[in-house]
């Protein structure tokens, strides 16, 4: 009997070894993100089906994409924080030599070199950078006293310039910038001085007109001028904007109707499954669908700004607040850039726009963001 | 340990955390805003400018060209048809690369150079985003060709058109005529309205009925309002207004009279018109050598078009109408008749014809055609019967030239009829004013010698000696000769222009005249009535195509064929009731009696022996202001 007794108090001597831990944080799963994430990726999914009208194979490559990039960030969720910050620096490095070799090899198309091929497999180092950035910046001040001293910052500067640089010479001056962003963004939030801040600012504004007049490529220049002007060149570098407009202007309150939307389905509006998809939702669904995507989006940047808040080292902190905001620039200068108000600049809508690529970068970074999520809680003393 | 605890204060590094991050979510609040506004600005504020835009990209209005009105002859059979044609057409805002594009149509279809000439100069004259034809009449095979490669050729379309079609080919070129593709000159004399009535529409008339009935054949333009993508592919009508179709013409023609007439004429050049005498209603209208008026709807071909336009037989020239030629003796009918009315001769004036004449106080010997003269008691019926030259020289001379004009102009000679054709030719008869005007000479009595006789000035068109002969036929009453009976169904009255005012024992004798020519024992025409079971009444001509010198022979078999004389003929029956009236003409025929009036015989044949199939005999109307009694 006592091999029975033995066995009938097993459970609780189970209990006892153990303390609770809950299912999501022993996965490293962030369940309202992750609930966000899905409802987002559906509705994107739907959004294409109608964008790419007919032809299907698109909405199916594009669902393999998602099923690979939700994975990739359940792997990536699952790598320990300390991990990443110590890797950062190689990983920072790393990209650079292959965005210094994408110069010298890389392929490309319309006159820029994006792209390296290595093995029949093709990808874009600029990719790399949109996490390896923020990431090394973040790591770095996490070792720093903060609010940074005025050499942390030139450090800091320096590490973000270098990819910046290199991805200008591309040339990619969209990708640059958001780069640039999610670096100065960790910058910011680690407490960089308000004095900086309006310094730079004000160096920005001196330095606008000759940037304007030497720095930029005359495609550049005509893409901020249509901005301003978007009638002058209807059937040229204006086309795409006034046709997008239309598109959201006619949807009106309630939308055509999905699949009704005369402007994308009839193929006036260019580039309707890739960078221009907003004008299809809003075109089709109204006011009320592009507000309930803007929901969305609201809802996981909160989400990405409460983890950020929780983080309980610096590390996680500012990776996380970077992460997050870059996110939101992403989906402001896209629509920003579709509904007419920035320049032309061929950034996808996260999770919407058709495009493996940029799927992939997106939920690695949500991974990450779930890593630090989850991370688990230290005793500090 | 202290100093890193110096410089590492958690609390510190979390709070400025938090008050960026505070101003940071400030900030996207704010910009979220601004995207917020930018929907409704654009989907609430300006929404209904943006939905007409995005209207005006995917709605396009286009015309929908009216069906052409179609053209029957007087028993309904079809003279002029519209028949479906797919035409290979192409939006040049639609196309990239043209070059290309034509490249590759040329590899689906067959394209020759002309085709890609005539559609270049096409493309210099179209209006925006109009369709521009490259290719007419495409096979079931081309068009398959091009259907499965449209998706390789944005812009490119084919188009199914109605196209005119002339069953009868060359039977009634010359009546009905046909339609072609507007011409740079017509589009730069259209108005206003003509431009917006001729949207969508490819063809005008262009010669014959089709041109002078062109207002009432096209029709009215519809539109329709297409839903097309931006490869500008018509997807679906989303509203129409439907075309009127044009009205549809009856004419006066006879489809079998006028294969007969033309069948009777053969080979030989020449032109054959039949009047209904009681309406003036053209039944037959025939003018040979002709051509298939089919080359020219969709834009001939240049070997076709020199093919006709080289042809010594000139195919294109409309004899009957446009033809002008001395009618000779065929208007001594008329004259004697003038002659009558005016005292000048009666029933029992006779002259002595010793086979030539000669003014007072002028030693110029004109001959009569018969060398030995008709006899010493010539009479206007023998006169007539036998042609007899010297009769009417002696007439002429006695008369004046004014009266001559006068009667001339009252039978339909020297001006245009006013048949419903365009360009008609007016012919001459010479007065006094016009050699005075036209040649800076006074008038000689040996004009009139020539007048009276159809030689000299005068000309007239075969036309012109039909409605003269018609005239004639029905004692006086002049109707404006007229092509068409009915417009859609609706019967246009005839109109009489003029009156011939005379006693009816002077047609009596004319009559008789005539009737002597086909039936009297040395009468020129006897081949013109020639086993028919009525009576013939007519009158031979022979028009001088070279001039002969003054009492010059000359030998008909030495001269080459185009120099002999024109034939003539003119003729009307039954005696009794004149029902129909003909003229003859056959170019370099000779003899009017022996080539011309067995043509005339064939048509009366034709057109009397049929049972129950006589003229309609319709209330005339008259609109000449000046005309004088009305025939019931």
């Amino acid at each position: 009997m006592a091999r029975r007794d033995y066995m009938h108090r097993l459970p609780d001597s189970q209990g006892g070894l153990s303390r609770p831990v809950s299912l999501s944080r022993r996965w490293h799963i962030d369940v309202p993100l992750l609930v966000l994430l899905m409802v987002l990726a559906s509705v994107g999914l739907g959004v294409l089906y109608s964008a790419a009208a007919g032809e299907v194979h698109y909405v199916k490559r594009q669902a393999v994409f998602m099923a690979l990039a939700f994975v990739g960030m359940f792997v990536i969720a699952q790598i320990p924080l300390d991990v990443y910050r110590r890797w950062s620096p190689w990983a920072y490095l790393g990209g650079c030599g292959l965005l210094v070799a994408v110069l010298f090899f890389g392929a490309g198309a319309k006159g820029a070199q994006r792209w390296l091929e290595l093995g029949g497999f093709r990808f874009q180092p600029s990719e790399i950078m949109k996490l390896a950035v923020p990431m090394s910046v973040a790591a770095f001040l996490h070792k720093r006293s903060l609010p940074p001293t005025f050499a942390t910052v030139v450090g800091a500067l320096a590490i973000v310039a270098v990819p910046a640089a290199l991805i200008v010479r591309q040339p990619d001056l969209g990708t640059s910038i958001l780069i640039a962003a999610s670096g100065l963004f960790a910058l910011y939030l680690a407490g960089l001085s308000w004095r900086m801040i309006g310094g730079a600012a004000v160096a920005m504004l001196v330095a606008a007109w000759p940037i304007w007049q030497w720095g930029l490529r005359d495609y550049q220049r005509q893409r901020i001028l249509t901005l301003f002007n978007p009638d002058a060149d209807r059937l040229g570098a204006g086309w795409n904007i006034f046709q997008s407009k239309a598109a959201i202007g006619s949807g009106g309150l309630l939308g055509k109707g999905y699949m009704q939307g005369t402007q994308s389905q009839l193929d006036f509006l260019p580039e309707s499954h890739t960078d221009f998809i907003i004008a299809v939702l809003s075109e089709e669904w109204g006011m009320r669908g592009a507000l309930l995507l803007l929901l969305l989006y609201v809802l996981i940047i909160a989400r990405g700004i409460y983890i950020s808040f929780m983080a309980q080292q610096v590390f996680g902190r500012l990776l996380a607040g970077s992460i997050t905001l870059t996110f939101f620039v992403y989906v402001f200068v896209n629509i920003g850039m579709v509904t007419g108000l920035l320049p032309v600049v061929g950034v996808p809508l996260p999770m919407v726009s058709y495009g493996g690529t940029s799927l992939i970068t997106l939920m690695a970074g949500f991974g990450i963001l779930m890593a630090i999520g989850t991370e688990r809680r230290r005793v500090t003393f | 340990m202290a100093h890193d605890l110096h410089l590492k204060d958690p609390m510190t590094e979390q709070r400025l955390f938090r008050n960026r991050m505070l101003v940071a979510i400030a900030v996207v609040v704010l910009m979220l805003g601004v995207l917020v506004a930018r929907f409704y600005h654009l989907q609430v504020v300006n929404y209904d400018s943006y939905r007409t835009q995005s209207d005006k990209n995917r709605i396009q209005v286009r015309p929908v060209a009216p069906t052409r009105g179609l053209i029957y002859d007087r028993n309904g059979e079809l003279l002029a048809d519209n028949r479906p044609s797919y035409t290979l057409a192409i939006v040049r805002e639609r196309v990239r690369d043209l070059d290309a594009t034509l490249e590759l149509i040329g590899r689906l279809v067959r394209l020759d150079d002309s085709d890609v000439e005539k559609f270049r100069q096409r493309m210099q004259r179209r209006r925006p985003f109009e369709p521009v034809p490259l290719r007419f009449r495409l096979s079931e095979d081309e068009i398959a060709r091009i259907s499965v490669n449209e998706f390789r050729l944005p812009g490119v379309s084919v188009e199914a058109e109605l196209v005119r079609y002339y069953p009868r080919t060359d039977l009634f070129a010359h009546s009905v005529g046909y339609v072609g593709r507007i011409s740079d000159r017509e589009l730069a004399n259209f108005s206003e309205e003509d431009v917006r009535r001729y949207r969508g529409t490819q063809s005008i008339g262009k010669v014959g009925l089709e041109r002078s009935y062109e207002d009432l054949l096209l029709g009215e333009v519809g539109y329709e309002n297409v839903e097309t993508n931006a490869r500008g592919r018509v997807l679906r009508v989303l509203e129409r207004q439907d075309p009127k179709p044009g009205a549809a013409l009856t004419l006066h023609l006879d489809s079998r009279l006028q294969k007969v007439a033309s069948d009777a004429l053969g080979d030989r050049r020449g032109a054959v018109v039949a009047i209904d005498v009681k309406t003036g209603g053209v039944l037959a209208f025939v003018s040979k050598p002709s051509f298939d008026p089919n080359l020219f709807v969709t834009g001939i071909s240049f070997n076709d078009y020199r093919a006709l336009s080289d042809s010594l037989d000139v195919p294109l020239f409309n004899r009957a109408l446009q033809g002008q030629y001395p009618p000779g003796s065929t208007l001594k009918p008329m004259m004697g008749l003038g002659g009558l009315a005016a005292g000048i001769i009666n029933a029992e004036t006779r002259i002595k014809d010793p086979g030539f004449y000669r003014l007072p106080n002028d030693p110029r010997i004109y001959r009569d055609w018969k060398r030995w003269g008709h006899g010493d008691k010539v009479d206007l019926v023998q006169a007539l019967a036998e042609s007899c030259d010297v009769y009417f020289w002696d007439m002429a001379y006695r008369w004046n030239i004014d009266g001559m004009h006068d009667i001339a102009a009252r039978f339909g000679l020297g001006e245009k009829t006013g048949i419903d054709l365009p360009v008609e030719r007016a012919g001459l008869f010479p007065s006094r004013e016009w050699k005075r005007g036209a040649r800076g000479l006074p008038w000689f009595p040996g004009d009139s010698l020539n007048a009276v006789l159809g030689q000299g000035f005068v000309l007239a068109t075969p036309l012109q000696l039909a409605v003269m002969t018609a005239t004639i036929a029905s004692r006086g009453t002049h109707y404006r000769p007229q092509m068409v009976k009915a417009v859609d169904g609706v019967v246009l009255p005839p109109e009489v222009l003029h009156h011939v005012e005379a006693r009816p024992e002077h047609w009596d004798l004319v009559f008789k005249g005539m009737e002597a020519v086909v039936y009297s024992v040395r009468g020129t025409g006897k081949k013109a009535g020639a086993g028919l079971d009525f009576r013939v009444a007519g009158k031979s001509g022979t028009a001088q195509v070279v001039g002969i010198a003054q009492g010059e022979r000359y030998d008909s078999e030495a001269l080459k064929e185009r120099h002999r004389d024109h034939a003539l003929f003119i003729a009307f029956a039954p005696v009794e009731d004149p029902q129909i009236a003909v003229s003859v003409l056959v170019e370099n025929g000779e003899g009017g009696g022996k080539v011309a009036a067995p043509v005339a015989r064939e048509v009366f044949f034709d057109w009397l022996s049929r049972p129950g199939e006589k003229s309609a005999g319709l209330p005339p109307v008259t609109v000449d202001s000046e005309g004088g009694r009305l025939r019931g």
